[in-house]
């Protein structure tokens, strides 16, 4: 049949990506923000729009439910294909019903098949196949031992003596030199917006302005970074290709937008096992897609929430193959798929779309779970009726985490995502070399016992005179603190220069910086753990009288406390003063130091759950915290410390300053549903109130939990009653049954607000 | 002015309307059985503050208490026992502030002895525990005729007034007792809510680390069907004398 003219015009312009949208700057260079700003549609509304889960979407997830059932029985791993190495095109297509599923790929060509990421550290890839029973082929060690390098052989083959003794002491710890250092967010929205064409022609304008008079190390680097950037677009298309898709032309309509961003995120979770694999701020940005064909009456609202269902589905089940000692830093398998959801626009608009709420109501569709790591950019300025349905969520989940969009949005604009847990970035155009964290705790111990560790009973830190008075002088120990905080601080950071130079040559993240633009601001985020610990420890020293206890090696490894002293977590300035110092003492010391590439130095006060760990390789402290215990969370008071209910306990963590601490102050706040109000709605508003002023306070990041202590003790006994019993941690949620029974107790035994 | 003070609690959502700052007094006449804050009895014990002490640990969290039309909560212990402090603080904390005032007490108070009190609070949450004489005497260790007449003074001030009453099986149960406590509501004016309070055992703790003997052994928390049986001979008895 021949088509009329107007017919085929009418066609063309149905197909036509870019229809119905306003703006122009974004048409000519990326920029993914204008295109949001000129055509997102704020949402004030409710919650009642909303449409339940289909029976494809219950069906799949009923599939999946089963698969991690099996996982869980078989110790925490499904399946590994030893024989691959991963790529992103390794792997054929894999589904998990091909006929259900709206929005289809998988890392391998089948469900929970977990791939081997080898260019990290091969050992890493080695131990965890063997300890989940499985081994890595002899053929494939060899070749990443003998014949192709990886980053973990390049750490090690810089690395000082004094920063593997550091390393060991766990002084520092945690650090990405064995396995990928992740918590870079590619701008996935880009392969929808404009496809993968427009952007290899945009790296390859990119790389032809770099033909300069001087070829400087920089430029080389650079030089062979953009080659391989367009080379992994190739690959993309390439993998898209093979489920039957060309992504080489921008999306033409919601269910290809989400597609297609979600092909771009699956390269980079093939290519690189990063310890934060997150995603960025991708729901408002897909509301545009998702409104215009609901105007077109190309979409209904169950098709709406299905599209968004089926793709959360696929971020819950992203895997990594990772060893047990991995698990006991970042516990419950966690792969920090981290979506920033709601906030302002720097207009004064909010970015709260239908498509926030879609994104929340999964966890009804679904139920509860920790990944996708749902953060919602909170400000006092969010429309009421979002607040609220955040604050009911939170309550009956406790599956979200807030973060001040009013504190972040002047730093990092109206288009940043979080890495990982509490990292900001603005996306496309900033990313972060991970550095895990050191511990201030344990250099407090320097400073008392002269430099040696009060564990291993050897010199790691500088060789000072040891204190050897019978009590403690508050001047005395900070001056020889600062000294050690000076020391700590330059090793801390020659020691990420190592790894990053490293991580950029061996295991660079091809695809994800393609999503980049060429010239991005790149950190150096470093961290402390121990905050509380070592703030509470110089509060006792300064307002108590703290007898330390020497040993036969003269190591102080007990201390007897007389009287009482201020602990951090009660709103006290002669305390909480202590602690907003260290914070910016440290973060000065860093900032004397060259970074490699040019980084910024920035800090987090976050820990993941690596405080259990570090509490066991560190000694008793003058706080009254005896040898081995943990350390509380990010920048928790310690437990049963806050005594003066939850705002105080608020107040303080509220003081520790953002400028000192860019790159995040993590707070994980329990409380007792009763203890929140008496009823579901005075529970919703006062959880609200209580949102709004820590954002108020200067609060940063808040992860909240609402459950009764009796709920987990429960769980712990009968796991199989619970299995998507979800849980905040720090600055990241987890399947409370993954935890290890040593992080159950931890949780347990933290304050719960309201506990009588 | 100095006041005898056991603890605070900056965010309190259950005592009163809205998130609230509360303040547990130290020192109580009474000694009731179910009591889940014994150490808040001995008088002669607690922090010793001003009333200047005490605004400055309200004062930082005086938005969060507005914007979710909450307050200040005083409780116990028994917090008329040191009425002159707590009205001193009242009128500071409505002179400063404007905030809402709740006093949460057990009405064992010399009405004479709460006059300026009541003057600067807003909503009084009046526990009635017992409305049989020698039960009361048997479960407090006090009678009841001077927590009876507190009500009434309330009632002819009217005065809002929040009952509470905590229902223990077999000891706060019984169908009289009930049906007396809903016909004595029923004659008081400006009762605005009745709160039904389930005992629970969760204080059984502090009376072990006080080393006393928790009488209570062995009763039960009551069950949602027996919360709901007492309540409607409540309200039943409460219409039937208004």
């Amino acid at each position: 049949m021949v088509m009329k003219h107007s017919e085929v015009m009418e066609q063309a312009r149905a197909n036509e990506p870019w229809r119905g949208f306003d703006g122009a700057k974004w048409k000519k260079n990326v920029d993914v923000n204008d295109f949001i700003e000129r055509n997102i549609t704020p949402y004030e509304g409710n919650d009642r729009f909303l449409a339940g889960p289909t029976d494809n979407t219950s069906q799949l997830w009923g599939a999946i439910s089963e698969l991690l059932y099996q996982e869980r029985q078989k110790g925490g791993v499904l399946d590994i294909d030893v024989n691959t190495v991963s790529s992103i095109t390794s792997h054929a297509p894999g589904y998990i019903d091909k006929e259900k599923e709206t929005i289809v790929g998988l890392q391998t060509d089948a469900p929970l098949r977990r791939a081997v990421q080898p260019y990290g550290g091969i050992r890493m890839a080695a131990d965890a196949c063997e300890a989940y029973g499985y081994k890595l082929p002899e053929e494939m060690e060899r070749l990443f031992t003998e014949i192709r390098k990886t980053h973990n052989q390049g750490v090690f083959d810089a690395y000082t003596t004094e920063m593997r003794a550091a390393r060991k002491a766990g002084i520092v710890t945690g650090l990405p030199d064995a396995y990928g250092r992740g918590r870079i967010i590619g701008d996935y929205r880009r392969v929808a917006l404009y496809g993968v064409d427009r952007l290899i022609a945009g790296k390859k304008e990119e790389q032809l302005q770099l033909e300069v008079d001087a070829m400087t190390e920089d430029v080389i680097r650079l030089r062979e970074e953009l080659s391989e950037q367009i080379r992994s677009l190739q690959e993309l298309k390439k993998m898209a290709a093979s489920y039957g898709f060309d992504i080489s032309a921008p999306a033409t309509n919601a269910k290809e937008a989400i597609q297609w961003l979600y092909f771009g995120y699956l390269a980079a979770i093939k290519e690189q096992n990063g310890a934060a694999m997150s995603l960025g701020r991708v729901s408002s940005f897909l509301d545009i897609y998702i409104e215009r064909d609901l105007a077109e009456g190309a979409l209904t609202e169950e098709q709406a929430q299905e599209l968004v269902d089926h793709f959360v589905m696929k971020l819950r089940i992203v895997k990594f193959l990772r060893t047990p000692d991995y698990n006991e830093l970042f516990s419950g398998d966690p792969t920090w798929v981290t979506e920033a959801i709601g906030g302002m626009g720097l207009n004064g608009k909010t970015r709260v779309t239908k498509n926030s709420f879609r994104f929340l109501h999964t966890l009804y569709n679904l139920g509860p779970a920790p990944e996708p790591n749902l953060t919602v950019l909170w400000s006092a300025q969010l429309p009421e009726n979002f607040k609220l349905y955040c604050a009911r969520v939170s309550a009956e989940t406790s599956s979200i985490q807030y973060e001040s969009d009013d504190l972040m949005r002047p730093h990092f604009g109206d288009d940043y995502g979080i890495a990982c847990c509490v990292s900001a970035m603005r996306i496309g155009k900033q990313m972060q070399f991970f550095g895990a964290r050191a511990n201030l705790a344990k250099a407090l111990l320097y400073a008392i016992n002269g430099g040696v560790d009060e564990k291993l009973g050897i010199q790691v830190g500088p060789m000072i005179a040891p204190i050897r008075s019978a009590i403690l002088d508050y001047d005395e120990v900070v001056a020889r603190f600062e000294i050690v905080q000076e020391w700590l601080a330059k090793l801390y950071m020659n020691t990420l220069n190592v790894i990053h130079y490293m991580h950029d040559k061996y295991c660079y993240e091809r695809v994800e910086m393609a999503l980049h633009d060429r010239d991005i601001l790149r950190t150096m985020a470093c961290g402390i753990a121990g905050l509380s610990v070592a703030a509470d420890s110089l509060s006792a020293i300064k307002h108590a009288k703290v007898r330390p206890i020497r040993d036969e090696r003269g190591l102080a490894v007990d201390f007897l406390i007389e009287g009482e002293y201020p602990q951090y977590g009660n709103n006290d300035d002669r305390v909480d003063s202590i602690a907003v110092d260290l914070v910016e003492g440290f973060m000065n010391k860093l900032r004397k130091h060259q970074a490699y590439r040019n980084a910024l130095p920035t800090m987090s006060v976050l820990t993941i759950t690596s405080n259990v760990v570090y509490g066991k390789k560190t000694g008793t402290t003058p706080d009254g915290r005896k040898a081995g215990e943990p350390f509380a969370p990010g920048a928790n008071p310690m437990h049963g410390r806050d005594r003066k209910g939850a705002l105080a306990s608020l107040a303080s963590v509220a003081k520790l300053p953002y400028t000192s601490s860019l790159d995040g102050i993590s707070n994980t706040f329990s409380i007792v549903p009763k203890a929140l109000g008496k009823d579901k709605d005075a529970r919703f508003s006062n959880l609200a109130s209580l949102l709004d002023g820590y954002t108020l306070s200067g609060g940063h990041h808040l992860n909240v939990n609402v459950f009764d202590r009796e709920h987990l003790l429960d769980a712990m006994e009968h796991p199989e009653k619970y299995p998507q019993l979800t849980i905040r941690v720090s600055g990241y949620a987890v399947n409370f049954n993954k935890l290890t029974k040593e992080q159950q107790l931890d949780v347990i035994n933290r304050t719960f607000h309201g506990a009588i | 002015m100095l006041g005898r003070i056991h603890s605070i609690d900056t965010f309190g959502t259950v005592d009163g309307p809205g998130i609230r700052f509360v303040l547990f007094m130290q020192g109580c006449a009474l000694q009731c059985q179910f009591c889940h804050n014994p150490d808040t009895w001995d008088t002669s014990i607690g922090r010793q503050a001003t009333v200047d002490d005490i605004i400055a640990e309200i004062e930082p969290y005086v938005t969060y208490y507005r914007s979710s039309g909450g307050g200040i909560t005083v409780t116990g212990g028994e917090p008329t026992l040191q009425a002159p402090f707590v009205a001193e603080l009242f009128k500071r904390v409505k002179e400063r502030f404007g905030l809402h005032t709740a006093l949460d007490s057990s009405g064992f108070c010399e009405p004479r002895n709460g006059e300026e009190l009541m003057k600067h609070t807003d909503l009084v949450l009046l526990d009635l525990k017992q409305m049989n004489e020698k039960k009361h005497t048997a479960l407090t260790s006090q009678s009841n005729e001077r927590i009876l007449r507190f009500a009434a003074f309330l009632s002819e001030r009217e005065k809002a007034v929040w009952i509470r009453h905590v229902l223990i099986p077999g000891v706060t149960d019984e169908y009289e007792d009930l049906a007396a406590l809903g016909r004595f509501i029923g004659g008081m004016n400006s009762v605005e809510r009745i709160e039904l309070l389930p005992y629970h055992r969760m204080g059984v703790y502090k009376w072990q680390q006080l080393g006393r003997e928790y009488p209570l052994e062995g009763v039960p928390t009551p069950t949602e069907q027996e919360v709901a049986r007492a309540r409607s001979i409540i309200d039943q008895a409460r219409e039937q004398a208004k």
